[in-house]
């Protein structure tokens, strides 16, 4: 029997590919297209636009502060994170799907609910305040909102599922035998975590970092309500140069700078994660 | 009593092994008894099997042995010492898991050299002891490979390098044949064996294939639901087995029902339900006129063209060449199938052979039948 319908592999992705170009490829190149214009009405082609920005020095102290707001959020999310990966692996089956909802729930809210929920903890009269008041550890509510402290807070919370279930999923796919191996060669709890746990949890790690990075940079309402105003990242200045100054051109050299220097960071840490991968299957 | 110990089994000129006391050891998953009160005592360099079908918690005894597992009550003494205060870690036990359990992003050098390392140990030494090892395995030309890169034989050779490079007291063994083929295996088998002569290491097999504890193990301990039912010599065991379900489970057999119809001296004189009288030897506890159930191995059986009183008539099936044995199928009066095994002449057997009886050297097990 001949088969009504011949495909060859490729053609299966042909719809995902043609999705891909129509809704990602060409608006990027539209992008790049409308970067060379000098003037907001898009009549006059030049590098005027590119010559601005980057002659600019306050652009680069903005791109520094997204990159490191990233950063920061990346290390919190590793350092909560990564012993939290480690309690759920331990944990016998019923408990683990707790605590996987629990993970969970904030990919289950709008963005929008949750940033406004952490004003409500971290601000003035909020939860962190009253509560640190009424135990006297401090006598003035501390300024949690429009600070890149609280913002760091609430992102971490924010993009903790990103981080924990990509580490999940690679840690519990190792076998767990490696640990009684590891525990019967006569290496203690702290050498069996760095020396064979870490090593092959790296891919998890690599992926859930590069999750994180990636979201907390470009996390325009978290930003723009937790952080204010004064707070000024690189989502920031795209949406005022987008929707207010109306100046297009602006806005797409401010947003290929964002998804360039995004971009290379995540690179780097993805060769990082290559050069570790191979193991878990092995 | 520890010296006597020594003396029994070990030469002189062996490194001494240690012995491993397993006292009354209970295990308890949520209400389930993983393991009910074992106690297993072992000599130093003897390796002994735990046998049994999946879930009858030799596994768990290991785990507790090598300190994974903690067990509810009981001890385990390590040359008179109890080590169960000790976490894993401190026990001193060399383990091969069944899936060896190899650091997949070590090489072969350093998966050997890991126990050496958190022993903290000079890193002068620790060459020496590696490459002694891979020698012991022979797997010199290997060192640099990462695990994914060997054959499962390799594999199983680098966890037994490191397992054996830190000189642990004790040697415990997870089903480490399992995953290897027929003849690897039997090689595999034999080069432990011989491995752990030469170390005299004591050590506990945990396997499920009866062959395999057969040929490797000094003594087996058959375990069912938590029990050890029998703990003996490989021939004891199957020759004399214990209980109903030893004997089930170590080799073939064949099951014939009847009643005792008198009993003397440690003799009973059985009626079989396949119909013919029989003498045997019968353990303590029976009763005359009991129900009990015959145990006959298939080479114990022959068959006979001619009937008598200690012959049964039967109902010849198949007959199978089996390589050098002839295997013939039977039933018997009563419904039983019966398995018959005899070595296999240039001749063909004649035809019509429709009696069976006890080989004149056959040593039957008798058991009550249970209800």
């Amino acid at each position: 029997m001949r088969p009504l319908l011949k495909f060859s592999e490729w053609q299966l992705a042909l719809p995902l590919g043609l999705a891909f170009v129509a809704l990602f490829l060409a608006p990027l190149m539209l992008l790049v297209g409308v970067s060379f214009f000098d003037d907001e009405k898009l009549t006059q082609p030049g590098v005027a636009s590119w010559a601005k920005y980057y002659g600019d020095p306050f652009t680069y102290k903005v791109i520094a502060d997204t990159l490191l707001l990233g950063v920061k959020t990346v290390c919190t999310t590793v350092l909560i994170g990564y012993p939290l990966a480690l309690v759920y692996l331990d944990l016998p089956a019923r408990w683990q799907r707790v605590l996987l909802f629990i993970i969970v729930m904030p990919l289950l809210l709008s963005v929008v609910v949750r940033t406004f929920a952490w004003i409500v903890v971290l601000g003035r009269e909020g939860l962190v305040n009253q509560l640190l008041l009424s135990l006297g550890v401090i006598s003035e509510p501390l300024r949690l909102l429009q600070t890149e402290l609280g913002l760091v807070i609430s992102l971490t919370q924010i993009e903790m599922p990103l981080m924990l279930l990509p580490l999940i999923s690679v840690m519990s796919r190792l076998d767990p035998n490696l640990r009684d191996a590891s525990a019967a060669l006569g290496a203690s709890r702290w050498r069996t975590l760095f020396t064979v746990i870490v090593p092959l949890s790296m891919p998890g790690l690599v992926a859930g970092c590069l999750l994180v990075f990636a979201s907390s940079t470009t996390a325009f309402i978290s930003q723009t309500v937790i952080g204010g105003v004064r707070l000024i990242y690189l989502p920031l200045v795209i949406w005022q140069q987008a929707l207010i100054v109306f100046h297009w051109p602006q806005a797409a050299v401010a947003s290929l700078s964002l998804v360039v220097s995004v971009l290379s960071v995540i690179a780097a840490l993805s060769w990082l994660g290559r050069r570790s991968t191979g193991y878990v299957h092995g | 009593m520890q010296q006597q110990r020594q003396s029994s089994t070990v030469a002189t000129a062996r490194p001494a092994g240690r012995t491993l006391d397993v006292e009354d050891v209970t295990v308890r998953y949520g209400l389930a008894l993983a393991v009910d009160g074992v106690s297993l005592s072992i000599e130093p360099g003897e390796v002994v099997a735990l046998l049994g079908p999946s879930g009858c918690g030799k596994t768990t005894l290991l785990r507790v042995v090598a300190g994974f597992v903690r067990q509810a009550a009981g001890r385990v003494r390590v040359d008179g010492a109890p080590i169960d205060h000790l976490p894993a870690n401190r026990r001193n036990v060399g383990i091969v898991f069944q899936n060896y359990a190899l650091f997949p992003h070590m090489t072969v050098a350093e998966n050997v050299a890991y126990g050496l390392r958190a022993r903290g140990m000079k890193s002068a030494d620790i060459e020496a002891r590696v490459a002694r090892f891979l020698g012991i395995v022979q797997l010199e030309g290997f060192r640099e490979r990462l695990p994914r890169q060997l054959s499962g034989g390799q594999q199983q050779r680098v966890a037994l390098a490191r397992a054996l490079a830190v000189e642990p007291s004790i040697l415990l063994l997870d089903e480490p044949f399992a995953a290897l083929d027929r003849n690897l295996r039997l090689d595999m088998q034999i080069e432990v064996k011989r491995l752990q002569r030469v170390l005299g290491l004591t050590t506990i097999l945990v396997t499920h294939d009866q062959d395999e504890a057969m040929s490797v193990a000094d003594r087996i301990a058959v375990m069912n639901q938590g029990r050890v039912e029998q703990f003996d010599t490989p021939l004891t065991i199957y020759d004399r087995p214990n209980t109903l379900f030893v004997n089930g489970f170590i080799g073939t057999t064949n099951l014939l029902g009847g009643h005792i119809a008198a009993l003397a001296d440690g003799h009973a004189t059985v009626t079989l339900d396949a119909g013919a009288t029989l003498q045997v030897a019968a353990p303590a506890g029976l009763a005359s006129g009991a129900p009990v159930l015959l145990s006959v191995r298939p080479e114990q059986l022959t068959l006979s063209a001619e009937g008598g009183p200690q012959r049964w008539p039967i109902e010849p099936g198949l007959s199978l060449p089996l390589g050098s044995q002839l295997v013939h199928e039977a039933r018997t009066s009563d419904g039983v199938f019966l398995k018959i095994v005899e070595p296999r002449r240039p001749v063909p057997p004649p035809t019509g052979r429709s009696y069976c009886a006890l080989a004149p050297d056959a040593r039957p097990s008798l058991f009550p039948r249970p209800t």
